[in-house]
């Protein structure tokens, strides 16, 4: 990011003192809303994948309807056409052949995006994925790496029943082999899906589908061809000084919302985005437990062994001495998903949710 | 019981139905990169077209084989003879060896072994360049000896040291080796075959996207019990829509562990489920080298050719148990008696001399020369350290950092060559 900052200047003879004020601006923004561009997530993967096909000619996309039907959500529109059926693959509703396939192609030197077209329906396939893909660098020391992509969209969307709503961030992100990615805004959803396809290791890279269709500001450095964000590294999306909210994906929406309730009571909240899973970004969630002394962290999936629990153990390890309440924990309900609209609601976290637990950590409930 | 060998069909499928759907019109131009079955234009082939309609059936081969005398055209040269015969006297040294090894401890864990199905690796592999890819199951010590993997490193991993080829990390059912392109090693039954129609899927891309000289063919050892997995039949399928590069080789030694495989199959012919997905289904004496060597050879040059996936059901047997725990007492002993009259072994053995082309000085010279390699092995092994302490964590990743990080700690992006494509990832 600083030598695309460094090439402009060269190029195109910016003064040291305006690149030292663009730095800076870049520094407190922290969120690269510089340029006055919006894209939504869709178009984000969309142009993520397009860009990586361009430049390797291994990658390639396969998946149920990512071609003719243009994609089930649509992130593979236009792919198609523009790079032909020997690059994208419609494939039959065979989850666990053609997982396997790609696995096999990827053993063998090729790059392959395969697409769920739910995450749920990956647990067809979920042997290929931890058992041929995730050891195969381990149990053959070394020799066969394997770099694939799996995408598509995980956890909850709206009215869509237990089967198909399951959120398994802390299924996958709990074998050593994967990198689990778990995008929010459309910049997350372009750097990491670029570094993702880029990366020599399986990566598991969760969607949501609800977040498919919103729009971001996105910079002019995240629209760069060769734009990645780092795997394993956290984001701080909004600073604060009294209590850390972890969370990763579409809660990081609503953990938003509720720092900008809390701020109007006094509460200043950090949220982190997550950003990947697996690698947990450890330093950076505790670095800021020790700043705040409070924690909070939120996940969509099911509470028992879930991504929370990973993190208040961590925070309860490193930085037990640092707390000043006990953490909270707020996960989707410990129930299969139900159909009904209020009880959907009931059994997902939401922002007041959020804020009542924040409000808990800082002793200020009621 | 599913005899059947005089059922063998045509290698290439029951009806011309099948035949038709192939043939391209011969007045179209080969589209130049149309590479699916999915799409509408017909799947591009390397050779002309006329091709397509002069293969030569395999049952005509096999015929030959059954009627032919001992004195005439033989099958095999005397080199191409010996190299069997060795090959398949390391196999089952080295099993035998195995088995020694493990009763004296040196040797842990689930070990499954070969000890009569010899003459299908033999057959297959022999055929294969190194660039070609095999992928196994847990049954696997004798694909990777077969493919090339020495007996040393194959010896040294089921020790557990680091010489072996995966240094310890894999164990008995899981021997990799890019060198030599053994893709495992899988413990889950059916896991290898998508695996292996992925490697044959990539060997397409390679020649129809990437526009290189690849016509590696990819083979897929799994046993009797896997065709009853639904990811093989999900593979028959995609291999054959998509013309892969593949041969599914099925080891029917009849038993799974205890299953009888005439118990568990509602239609314990195999082969037949090759022609219901569009590719040749053939049925083999496994027990005869020679006989697995003539359909491998068209097997596997039908995948060169590019004219897609083979199924081959080779009907053999294993001597031992499913594995060294297994007590192997539900199999009938006059059952086990009756292949044991027809080891791979003693039948190349009696076919090289009889038919002259090697003397009993010659083979007995190879036995000691493969008894001196497995004893050198298990002595290399044993002297070979165990892996050291810190090998525990490594490999879990090809970039542990993961991409965006570099080794020396800093955002890959920082790097100024970054943008410009070149920076070193």
């Amino acid at each position: 990011m600083w030598g695309i900052l460094g090439r402009r200047a060269v190029d195109g003879g910016l003064s040291a003192s305006s690149l030292r004020r663009m730095r800076s601006g870049l520094v407190s923004a922290r969120s690269y809303a510089a340029g006055s561009k919006e894209m939504t997530v869709r178009d984000a993967l969309n142009s993520a994948i397009d860009e990586e096909m361009s430049a390797d000619p291994k990658v390639f996309v396969m998946g149920e309807e990512v071609g003719q039907y243009q994609g089930a959500y649509k992130i593979t529109k236009g792919l198609l056409e523009k790079y032909g059926p020997e690059r994208v693959y419609d494939t039959p509703i065979t989850e666990a052949g053609f997982t396997g396939i790609g696995v096999g192609a990827a053993y063998a030197g090729l790059k392959p995006v395969v697409e769920f077209m739910t995450f749920n329906f990956s647990m067809q396939a979920i042997d290929h994925i931890i058992n041929s893909a995730a050891k195969s660098n381990y149990m053959s020391a070394g020799q066969i790496n394997v770099p694939i992509v799996f995408r598509g969209p995980n956890g909850a969307a709206a009215g869509v029943g237990a089967q198909h709503s399951q959120c398994y961030a802390a299924w996958y992100a709990s074998v050593p082999g994967l990198k689990v990615l778990a995008p929010y805004s459309a910049e997350d959803a372009r750097g990491l899906l670029k570094a993702a396809i880029r990366d020599p290791d399986p990566v598991v890279f969760l969607e949501n589908e609800l977040l498919y269709g919103e729009s971001f500001p996105i910079s002019e450095e995240a629209l760069d061809s060769s734009f990645c964000l780092p795997i394993g590294k956290a984001k701080i999306e909004r600073e604060g000084k009294d209590v850390t909210i972890t969370t990763f994906s579409k809660m990081v929406g609503f953990a938003l919302k509720a720092a900008e309730k809390l701020a109007e009571e006094g509460i200043s909240a950090e949220v982190i985005n997550l950003r990947s899973i697996r690698p947990l970004d450890r330093a950076t969630i505790n670095a800021s437990v020790r700043k705040t002394s409070r924690l909070v962290t939120v996940e969509e999936g099911f509470p028992q062994h879930g991504v929370c629990a990973e993190i208040c153990a961590s925070v309860v390890e490193e930085s037990f001495s640092y707390l000043d309440a006990p953490v909270e924990r707020i996960a989707g309900a410990d129930v299969p998903m139900p159909y009904a609209a209020n009880l959907e609601r009931l059994a997902l976290p939401q922002v007041e949710d959020i804020i009542r637990a924040a409000k808990r950590a800082c002793f200020r409930s009621k | 019981m599913a005899t059947a060998f005089s059922a063998t069909l045509p290698l290439h499928g029951s009806s011309s139905q099948e035949n038709r759907l192939l043939l391209p019109p011969t007045r179209l131009p080969p589209p130049p990169s149309s590479f699916l079955g999915s799409t509408r234009s017909l799947p591009f082939r390397r050779l002309n077209h006329a091709h397509a309609a002069r293969r030569s059936p395999v049952v005509a081969v096999q015929e030959i084989v059954k009627e032919k005398k001992p004195t005439n055209p033989l099958l095999i040269t005397k080199e191409e003879g010996l190299v069997l015969y060795e090959d398949m006297i390391l196999g089952r040294s080295f099993e035998d060896m195995c088995a020694q090894m493990y009763y004296r401890g040196k040797m842990f864990g689930f070990v499954h072994l070969y000890n009569g199905q010899e003459a299908v690796s033999t057959g297959f592999i022999k055929l294969l360049t190194k660039s070609d890819s095999v992928v196994s199951t847990y049954r696997d010590h004798v694909h990777a000896l077969s493919k090339g993997v020495s007996a040393r490193a194959v010896m040294s991993e089921l020790f557990g040291k680091v010489t072996g080829c995966c240094r310890g990390q894999g164990g008995s059912m899981h021997m990799f080796s890019k060198e030599h392109n053994m893709l495992g090693g899988f413990a889950f039954i059916g896991e290898g075959i998508p695996v292996a129609t992925g490697a044959a899927f990539t060997s397409k891309y390679k020649r129809e996207v990437l526009k290189q000289d690849c016509d590696d063919v990819t083979v897929a050892f799994f046993g009797d019990g896997t065709c009853n997995n639904g990811q093989f039949y999900e593979c028959l399928n995609m291999a054959a829509l998509y013309k892969l590069p593949i041969i599914f080789v099925v080891e029917n030694n009849l038993w799974a562990i205890g299953m009888s495989h005439l118990r568990s199959t509602s239609d314990p012919e195999i082969w037949k489920k090759g022609p219901a997905f569009g590719m040749p289904g053939v049925h083999v004496d496994g027990m005869d080298v020679l006989k697995v060597r003539e359909v491998a050879k068209e097997a596997v040059a039908r995948a060169r050719r590019g004219e897609g996936p083979t199924l081959v059901e080779c009907e053999t047997y294993r001597f031992r148990g499913h594995s060294l725990a297994d007590p192997d007492e539900l199999r009938d002993a006059a059952e086990k008696a009756k292949y044991a009259a027809r080891d791979p072994i003693t039948a190349l053995k009696k076919y090289l001399i009889e038919n002259k082309l090697a003397n009993e000085g010659e083979l007995k010279t190879i036995e000691k020369k493969i008894d001196e390699l497995v004893e050198e092995a298990v002595e290399f092994a044993d002297a070979s350290p165990q892996p050291g302490r810190s090998q525990l964590l490594e490999n879990v990743f090809a970039d542990p950092k993961g991409f965006g990080i570099g080794p020396d700690g800093r955002y890959r992006c920082e790097d100024p060559k970054f943008t410009e494509g070149t920076a070193q990832v």
